[in-house]
């Protein structure tokens, strides 16, 4: 026999209602206090909010606009994918040996010292072609994260699961797929994460010095003529990127994830 | 050296295993000069107190571990150097169950099977088989988070039988589980490798287990070293069992 409880639809649809509200109050307080500004000062300073609405269409639907958006994007990935390969074979390496270790753990950390812009000015005077130049920032800014990132995930891998699937004996490759993977891919997940963040940062920088295209330069144009709703719309479409790149990868992780075990109470 | 060394399926030969560095002051001798021999189809308890050296044992049999000295066979081969060689012929129960988080309960019986390159569909064929014998089916797409202690440690009985490995090397398996389903498990693990005619070497502290399970007790004294050896008839008298449950706790108490 089904028990019906009255008013629990409700109280749930309720509670979602409420979650909706909370996620959703800080980016109304915001647009308000800024359509207010709006009202008080300059177009140039604070533009109305449908004029950076109108101007992010305008980016969405005119092509050869999106195509500088998609531009960027390709950068971030591309310049992600190979600091994460690079990153990734460099911890296993500094897992395996103790002196490629010693080796490159100080050079890496010399790395995350030189700031983002920096990198920016030498690959201007070292390189010419404008892709591999951001390709070469994206990719060392990224890389000492990713690297300490994969081999901390190979440090906290856990002994006695290794050794159990050690134990049945298996090939290199068996051993990575039944067992080094899935245990680091939590830590690779939080990785990708916090590094889109930054690589969306850094390639607005990079672009804004070093390109003749995408939406760094396209922000560098807006600046150079005094238009702020289109500088707001141009780094919404980053914004976009992001939060929607995020959102895939908590798809997956909802997925891949999917044997965690959750409590009822929360911390 | 005890047993039937002739057609011995596991050979420790004047074992000894330190750790540290064997010439500094601080080289821990945890197994010394061990001789050991197990015939094809002994199920062998190895009892010994906390700290002399059972678990340094299991490792090097199972080749997670070398000796310092001596030499360790399983079925003719170094079980360190020639690791690759008893690919499926060792399967290992360890004390606690060591299910992967990210399989299911039939995931985790099918890895050995898995690292064997058996086939998928007759790996789960045998996966499933091994977790009914065990108790468990309708439990085949649990994640090991929602199953108790004692169905986790079924599950990895399950997974070192489902591989038909002829040698089953077990590490205090149930050591962390309540007395009663201790018992339970301990009584169907028994009737499992008798069964299956699988040769067992059984690491444990307490008596009682030890004499339920093995028809040889071997008895170490620290540094791991052969202070007792007996075989016991199952049909014996129980006044068998009281002498020799009188002599090993006399050594264990030493």
């Amino acid at each position: 026999m089904t028990t019906v409880v009255p008013g629990a639809s409700v109280s749930a649809i309720g509670s979602r209602l409420r979650h909706f509200a909370e996620l959703v109050a800080p980016f109304v307080a915001l647009a308000a206090v800024w359509q207010i500004a709006s009202a008080y000062f300059p177009k140039y300073l604070f533009p109305p909010l449908l004029d950076v609405f109108w101007r992010t269409l305008e980016i969405f639907t005119d092509w050869p606009q999106f195509a500088q958006v998609l531009a960027t994007v390709g950068r971030i990935l591309a310049g992600l994918a190979g600091a994460f390969l690079i990153g990734a074979a460099l911890a296993i390496l500094m897992m395996r040996s103790r002196a490629v270790d010693r080796f490159f753990a100080p050079i890496l950390t010399f790395f995350q010292g030189v700031p983002a812009l920096s990198w920016v000015v030498f690959a201007i005077i070292w390189f010419h072609g404008i892709e591999f130049r951001i390709f070469f920032i994206m990719v060392v800014t990224s890389l000492p994260a990713f690297t300490f990132q994969v081999l901390d995930a190979l440090r906290g891998m856990s002994k006695d699961l290794f050794e159990m699937v050690l134990s049945f004996r298996p090939t290199r490759a068996k051993m990575f797929r039944a067992m080094v993977l899935p245990a680091i891919l939590p830590d690779i997940m939080t990785a990708w994460k916090v590094n889109l963040g930054n690589a969306s940062r850094v390639v607005v920088v990079a672009e804004l010095v070093g390109a003749t295209g995408g939406v760094g330069y396209e922000l560098l144009m807006q600046q150079q003529q005094f238009d702020m709703a289109g500088a707001l719309a141009w780094t919404l479409q980053l914004v976009f990127f992001v939060l929607v790149s995020q959102q895939i990868i908590a798809l997956i992780e909802a997925r891949v994830f999917r044997y965690r075990a959750f409590s009822e109470r929360s911390m | 050296m005890s047993g039937q060394a002739g057609a011995a399926e596991i050979v420790l030969d004047h074992v000894s295993k330190a750790f540290g560095r064997a010439d500094s002051a601080e080289a821990f001798r945890a197994v010394d000069d061990l001789s050991l021999a197990i015939a094809p189809g002994e199920l062998v308890a190895i009892l010994g107190k906390t700290g002399c050296g059972k678990s340094t044992i299991f490792n090097m049999i199972a080749g997670l571990g070398a000796p310092t000295e001596g030499s360790v066979l399983v079925q003719g081969y170094d079980p360190f150097r020639s690791f690759d060689a008893l690919r499926g012929k060792i399967a290992i129960v360890f004390q606690s169950d060591r299910l992967l988080p990210w399989r299911t309960a039939i995931g985790n019986v099918e890895l050995g099977l898995d690292m064997l390159d058996v086939p998928r569909e007759e790996r789960r064929k045998i996966a499933q088989l091994w977790l009914s014998r065990l108790g468990l089916s309708g439990h085949e797409r649990d994640y090991p988070h929602a199953l108790s202690g004692g169905m986790r440690q079924r599950v990895s009985i399950a997974r070192a039988f489902a591989t038909d490995a002829n040698i089953l090397l077990c590490d205090e398996p149930f050591s962390a589980l309540d007395e009663i389903t201790a018992q339970r498990l301990r009584e169907e693990f028994v009737a499992l490798v008798r069964l299956n005619r699988k040769t067992g070497v059984f690491i444990t502290h307490s008596i009682n287990e030890a004499l339920q399970v093995g028809d040889r007790i071997v008895v170490l004294r620290r540094p791991a070293r052969v202070a007792y050896d007996v075989r016991i008839t199952r049909d014996g008298m129980a006044d068998e069992q009281k002498t020799i449950r009188k002599r090993i706790e006399k050594i264990l108490t030493e």
